[in-house]
């Protein structure tokens, strides 16, 4: 079989799954998934999070001599979205889709370690990011920076007007890092220029921008009173007072050549390799600024690009991509990743910093993350229903699988050693 | 790593629903069924193909020397020689335990025994060896042993069937299955196989090596120490099989793996661990059951024998004839039952496998009928076709 529709499958999917074909036309296959994505998946929404998440709350402190951490619906809610999120990543039909979802919602962290945060995250890919990803960039960063998931993880709810009522009354002011993160990682960059008072002039025009979390309506809300009076000058453009402001700004930002230039570099890095060939990054960007934001356009120059086809593959498989390559190529279930993420170190949508999880092996490739790799590929080979190493091995790398690591896994003594060798061998650990 | 999860006894789910399940540690596993009686069975299966000639040599047949030379073992009495066996064969030294319980006639040693297959395919005849046939089936002959059992249908409905237990007990009797937290963690031998294959990559090759100098591996890939987690994993398993197989309401049908025979370098410093391994677990086994003991047989199997003569690299490949072993009290031991081929030239399969002489169906279908005392039809549907393969008579004390 030709190489080409396994790059396809490995590369841009999630990796080939057991039993099932691979694309006889790969950028065919592509295609189809750009020009028509799946439809959202269905979820619990913002306001249901957060009333069972005030629900678990009152239990708690109802139940506050009974030792134990969490409990209550909340908790159920949010592993039930892990579960969904790993159970549509093995089965679904249109994997490059759920990478580019995947991509974006790391590009935006919203971090489960943030405690009010934590239960909003999957709402956040449902409303902000699936909802526009047909759309354009500009859109996305205007529904994720006000998506409420966004706005407790960076602190917006703390940032107050100096001199709006709520900041007399309270004497409180700005809280900059939504501001900040959002000039820093999702949309110029530093290499955009902005200085220390675009900063808070974005943040100025944040605040009001808030979330309810209790009560019986709780989400989204803007707060007037805590909403800093006057006009923002941001990169050199005045913005007016008021709740519309900040879709005006994040407009500017959204569509400015810098934050092209920035996402076409983490569009690469994160397909084609670590250090991105010039080539390829000036493509996806002229392809981003030719279409005012395009992300269909974007993913179209993508699977143009020819060094995102050429062999071999270069980039380090993440925890999360190793997991679920290893999962789909053997028939594993939604909980067996969701346990293996957590034990290489990738535990979904739980990066430790708003700049999310790397995209750089570097960062990925250690002795004991290494070691420890190897463990869950024995320990996920131990559990696995009967397989057929050899089925398993021509179904994930195909004509990719290198023949010392045919000839190791023949000779292996056990279906368990044979599979841990296949999921331990350099060719597996890349895509 | 934690200790073996001893407490999942009677009163957990698994069990209170008259089911099986099973428990693992590192490269060994154990799964467990119930039973109605007193009697337990415990099969172990030697997962990679432990070399018979070497394990049980037979020292009285002068071919052995011819095929084996240097590589052969000592004969009884001298220097790091076998442990005798009554004159003709002998027991590797490092199953001391082992020749303990033969000295008290608990311990019965099967040679030149193999399945009906000839595959030497590890997969292939490992399913074939677990699924009692000798076409591959989807489930195990254990398993369907079991379903000829009065209290094995009653709690079918509702339960996963588990993805860690092996073959043989995969079937329509549905098993739970269980496994420790944590990660397991692979072989010395297998951590050095993967190492050779992460050497190709310029970027991986290097931190690997680190990784395994960290976890105080020797950077090198033949190596004949004894580390290998199974070492202490395996009696550890044993030890906690045990604890459950006696209890009153605990499981009496169990089956433990380990793996680690597969010896085709450096054989006789890699089967020293394994085989340690091996004879503790056994002895652990013995002393958990306490006076259950006595009506416990543990039938010790492998899925083929190893090639008569050695290779170049010390080891040995994949044959056919090899050794069963049935240890417990309920065995009538302190013999070695074997048909015996001579190692000459000519009488080797092919001239290069111990000729298997006896069917390890045999045995099974032996253990089935008169220590678990199934019908005729259950042990028929543990295996299919096998009706050239009578059930042994004599395996077990009257």
């Amino acid at each position: 079989m030709s190489v080409r529709p396994f790059i396809a499958a490995i590369r841009f999917g999630l990796g080939p799954r057991l039993g099932e074909a691979l694309p006889a036309d790969p950028d065919a296959w592509l295609a189809a998934q750009i020009a028509s994505p799946p439809p959202p998946p269905q979820g619990p929404s913002v306001a249901q999070m957060l009333l069972a998440r005030e629900e678990s709350q009152a239990l708690n402190r109802a139940q506050a001599a009974t030792p134990g951490g969490q409990r209550g619906p909340v908790i159920e809610l949010v592993r039930a979205e892990a579960l969904a999120w790993a159970e549509r990543r093995l089965t679904t039909a249109s994997p490059f889709h759920e990478r580019w979802v995947d991509f974006w919602m790391n590009h935006f962290t919203a971090s489960r370690r943030s405690g009010i945060t934590a239960p909003l995250v999957g709402c956040m890919e449902r409303d902000a990011i699936r909802a526009h990803l047909a759309g354009r960039f500009a859109d996305m960063l205007w529904h994720v920076t006000l998506h409420p998931a966004m706005l407790t993880y960076l602190d917006n709810l703390g940032s107050i007007g100096p001199n709006s009522p709520a900041g007399q009354r309270a004497r409180r002011g700005l809280n900059e890092n939504l501001a900040r993160e959002v000039l820093e990682l999702h949309t110029l960059s530093p290499a955009g220029g902005y200085t220390q008072g675009d900063v808070q002039e974005l943040a100025k025009i944040l605040t009001g921008h808030s979330v309810v979390a209790s009560g019986s309506n709780p989400g989204y809300i803007f707060r007037a009173n805590a909403h800093e009076p006057g006009e923002k000058t941001l990169l050199g453009r005045r913005f007016g007072e008021g709740e519309g402001a900040a879709a005006q700004a994040l407009a500017m930002l959204g569509t400015h050549a810098a934050t092209y230039r920035h996402l076409a570099v983490k569009i690469a890095r994160h397909f084609v390799a670590d250090n991105p060939p010039a080539a390829a990054v000036r493509a996806l960007e002229t392809a981003l600024r030719e279409s005012n934001g395009s992300l269909p356009a974007a993913q179209r120059a993508l699977v143009r690009l020819r060094e995102a086809w050429e062999p071999p593959l270069s980039k380090f498989r993440t925890p999360q991509d190793h997991v679920l390559a290893a999962c789909r190529a053997t028939g594993a279930g939604a909980e067996q990743v969701v346990a293996g993420l957590a034990a290489l170190g990738q535990t979904l949508w739980t990066a430790p910093q708003p700049n999310g999880w790397s995209d750089l092996a570097a960062d990925w490739i250690g002795p004991e993350a290494m070691m420890r790799r190897v463990d869950w590929n024995y320990t996920l080979a131990g559990r696995l229903a009967r397989v057929e190493p050899a089925a398993v091995a021509e179904a994930a790398l195909g004509p990719l699988a290198r023949a010392e690591t045919v000839t190791e896994m023949r000779r292996a003594g056990a279906v368990r050693d044979a599979l841990t060798l296949l999921f331990s061998s350099p060719e597996f650990a890349h895509r | 790593m934690s200790a073996p999860h001893a407490s999942f006894a009677p009163g957990r789910r698994g069990f209170l629903l008259g089911l099986a399940a099973t428990l693992a540690l590192g490269n060994v596993r154990a799964a467990f069924a119930q039973l109605p009686g007193e009697r337990r069975l415990v099969v172990v299966v030697l997962r990679g193909a432990m070399d018979g000639l070497h394990v049980v040599p037979p020292y009285g047949d002068p071919g052995l020397a011819a095929l084996r030379a240097e590589h052969a073992m000592a004969e009884p009495g001298r220097e790091g020689g076998a442990l005798d066996l009554g004159g003709r064969f002998g027991l590797h030294p490092a199953l001391a335990g082992l020749h303990a319980m033969y000295a008290a006639n608990e311990a019965l040693v099967l040679h030149a025994v193999a399945g009906p297959y000839r595959s030497r395919s590890h997969f292939e005849a490992q399913d074939l060896l677990e699924s009692g046939a000798t076409e591959r089936l989807t489930s195990g002959w254990l398993n369907r042993a079991l379903q000829a059992l009065p209290n094995s249908g009653g709690a079918r409905a509702g339960l996963a069937v588990g993805t860690g237990v092996p073959l043989l007990l995969r079937g329509p009797v549905p098993v739970g299955s269980y496994a420790p937290p944590g990660l397991a963690r692979p072989s010395e031998e297998l951590i050095h196989r993967i190492q050779a294959l992460q050497a190709a990559d310029p970027r991986l090759g290097p931190v690997f090596a680190e990784g395994m100098r960290a976890r105080g591996f020797a950077d090198q890939t033949i190596g004949g120490r004894d580390r290998a987690p199974d070492r202490f994993n395996f009696p550890r398993l044993a030890a906690a099989a045990a604890r459950l197989l006696a209890e009153a309401n605990g499981p009496r049908v169990a089956v433990l793996e380990i793996g680690g025979w597969d010896t085709h370098a450096a054989q006789a410093a890699r089967i020293a661990g394994p085989l340690r391994a091996l004879d503790d677990g056994l002895k652990e086994m013995k002393a958990g059951l306490g006076p259950h003991w006595a009506r416990t047989a543990v039938l010790v199997v492998t899925e083929f024998g190893r090639t008569a003569r050695f290779n170049g690299n010390q080891g040995t490949d994949h044959g056919t004839g090899g050794v069963a072993f049935l240890v417990g009290g309920a065995v009538a031991g302190g013999r070695v039952l074997a048909d015996w081929p001579g190692l000459a030239g000519a009488n080797l399969l092919e001239n290069r496998d111990l000729q298997p002489t006896r069917d390890l169906r045999s045995l099974a279908k032996g253990l089935l009928r008169d220590h678990l005392r199934l019908p005729e039809r259950a042990v028929a549907q543990a295996f299919p076709d096998s009706a050239a393969a009578a059930p042994q008579s004599g395996l077990l004390r009257a």
